[in-house]
């Protein structure tokens, strides 16, 4: 039953052996080809090469099946909450987010606030620079410490860390720019008469908006990094004491598991940043 | 003679950098009446384009100033619309869009939002461009943003529409179709136009008088040539036309012959003055 003409545009889904469904098939086959394959074959071959060397007798890392074995109850209740810091995987993760949500969405705001204005104002870049420029290179955990200091507290402290580790990338790029909008779209916003808050909403920020999204894109990963350093030292639940509380139960398998949540998190992160500046700058950069 | 509607007086500009001052335009003087069309020619870099921002109030003239219908420019607004040679439509903003910021800001007072609607399709009907309202200006021909941004200046009904080469940066065939569109837009709305262009064909073209500046530093104008030709004009028509040619040689000459370097400036005083030879001064 697959004698259906060629010029009849309405094809039936059934009909396997159409023209068109071949032809989809075949693009099937080949996006799988050019774009599946390579990861499955490296991955497969690394796990392969770590399943020999953690199976030797005597090794220190557990191998991939081991692994899984170990971590089997993790994995398949990443909810559980039995109070405390024993909660699941699940729990761990969303508790850490929170905290880079916190730190993090202070670091957007004050870090635009100030990248306009250093990018606006001479007289602020001469002022803030040099600072910017020797504290944006302090690590992010020898911030611990002194905010421990101040705030007393953990909790805090860690979104301290995450804030003051976030906030350079975005003041640097939002100031760069604000910089580079091209003075013809200055000169436009001059000649239509806007005023400061509609210069800034209409011109200012969505010009700068490319920049702006590289910084926050770099923000978001450098937050993510420093919330698992800051929380195996401030401890509770998140990820990072989790890796921590494994590594002193010497639970080799679930730090294992845990880093692979940790990398996933941050490419998710990562890839979320970079969607949404993709969906703000429409066209922008294209010019 | 009517009263002049703009007056561009004793302008002089002057740029300052590292201590050192430029002198870039010496005692411009230019009196522009209601409903001309005025093109400013000469090289590049002679200053045209700082005459234009003095007039749009982009730049403050160290000395002289403009006045326009009365009142004196110090500042930039929309009753001197500009069409910038880049186009400068806001790449973020889709065509309806890019005519709507301005739309919105300057007649937020004074006309509903249908109104406002109403205007804004009207200028982009005026350019043709009302097939790609949603569009992005990355998604149209350079031609066609240059169409966008006279709808945006025209949409700001200004007294002075200041074109900075509009046409500078497109093929010599959409050049032609824009400038008729430009002509047939100035016929219809008899706005007072000042044009930069150092393409003389257009300036013939499209122009009541044609000031020529001489080259800087410290340019003046050197030259204003009326062009009496009848209007409508038809570029194919006024090809064999001996007052066209007549123009177009009077303003190659000067370009090519008095202005071509900056050393004979003597050259110009030694030959005799035509009838076409008016000085603005």
């Amino acid at each position: 039953m697959s004698t259906i003409p060629l010029n009849d545009s309405l094809r039936a889904p059934q009909a396997t052996s159409s023209p068109a469904w071949r032809a989809f098939t075949l693009r099937t086959w080949k996006g799988f080809l050019t774009h599946g394959l390579p990861p499955i074959v490296i991955i497969g071959a690394l796990l392969l090469v770590w399943e020999l060397l953690g199976s030797r007798p005597g090794s220190a890392l557990p191998s991939p099946s081991r692994v899984v074995a170990d971590t089997w109850e993790l994995i398949i209740h990443p909810f559980y909450d039995n109070g405390g810091t024993d909660v699941g995987l699940g729990w761990q993760i969303l508790a850490s987010l929170q905290r880079v949500a916190y730190g993090y969405t202070l670091a957007v705001v004050v870090g635009v606030g100030l990248g306009v204005l250093v990018g606006q104002s001479t007289w602020a870049l001469r002022g803030l620079d040099p600072l910017f420029q020797v504290l944006r290179t302090v690590p992010p955990l020898a911030w611990l410490p002194i905010s421990l200091a101040g705030f007393r507290d953990g909790q805090p402290s860690a979104i301290f860390v995450i804030f003051i580790t976030a906030v350079w990338p975005i003041i640097i790029n939002t100031s760069v720019g604000i910089r580079n909008i091209p003075q013809d779209y200055r000169n436009v916003a001059r000649v239509v008469q806007l005023n400061g808050l509609e210069y800034f909403a209409k011109i200012m920020l969505p010009a700068a908006a490319p920049y702006i999204f590289s910084g926050l894109r770099i923000g978001v990963g450098l937050s993510w990094l420093a919330i698992v350093a800051a929380e195996m030292l401030i401890g509770g639940v998140g990820i990072g004491f989790f890796i921590w509380d494994a590594w002193n139960s010497s639970r080799i398998s679930d730090i294992i598991l845990a880093l692979l949540y940790v990398g996933f998190v941050g490419y998710l992160l990562d890839r979320l940043v970079a969607w949404l500046g993709r969906v703000v700058t429409r066209g922008t950069a294209a010019g | 003679m009517s009263k002049t509607y703009l007056d561009i007086s004793a302008v002089d500009m002057q740029f300052t950098r590292d201590g050192q001052t430029n002198p870039v335009l010496q005692g411009i003087d230019l009196q522009v009446q209601r409903g001309e069309f005025i093109a400013l020619i000469g090289h590049s870099g002679c200053g045209k384009s700082t005459v234009l921002n003095i007039v749009a109030g982009l730049l403050q003239p160290t000395r002289g100033g403009v006045i326009l219908d009365g009142r004196e420019v110090n500042a930039p607004g929309p009753d001197r619309a500009v069409v910038f040679q880049n186009h400068s439509l806001l790449p973020w903003l889709t065509v309806y869009q890019n005519v709507e910021l301005a739309v919105d800001k300057i007649f937020a007072r004074t006309r509903s939002k249908a109104e406002r609607r109403e205007w804004i399709l009207h200028n982009l009907e005026m350019v043709n461009m009302t097939h790609a309202l949603q569009r992005l200006p990355s998604e149209i021909s350079g031609g066609m943003k240059q169409r966008v941004g006279i709808a945006r200046a025209l949409a700001m009904e200004p007294k002075v529409l200041l074109l900075d080469e509009p046409f500078g940066a497109l093929d010599a065939l959409t050049r032609a179709h824009l400038q008729d569109e430009v002509m047939r837009i100035h016929a219809e709305l008899h706005n007072t136009v000042l044009m930069i262009t150092h393409d003389v064909d257009e300036a013939v073209l499209l122009c009541d008088r044609i000031v020529m500046m001489t080259n800087g530093p410290a340019a003046t104008i050197g030259q204003v040539l009326s062009v009496d030709l009848p209007r409508p004009r038809d570029r194919i028509a006024l090809a064999d036309d001996p007052r066209y040619n007549h123009c177009r040689h009077e303003v190659l000459s000067f370009l090519h012959e008095k202005q071509r370097k900056v050393e004979p400036l003597h050259a110009r005083a030694a030959r005799p003055a035509t009838m076409a030879e008016r000085s603005a001064a």
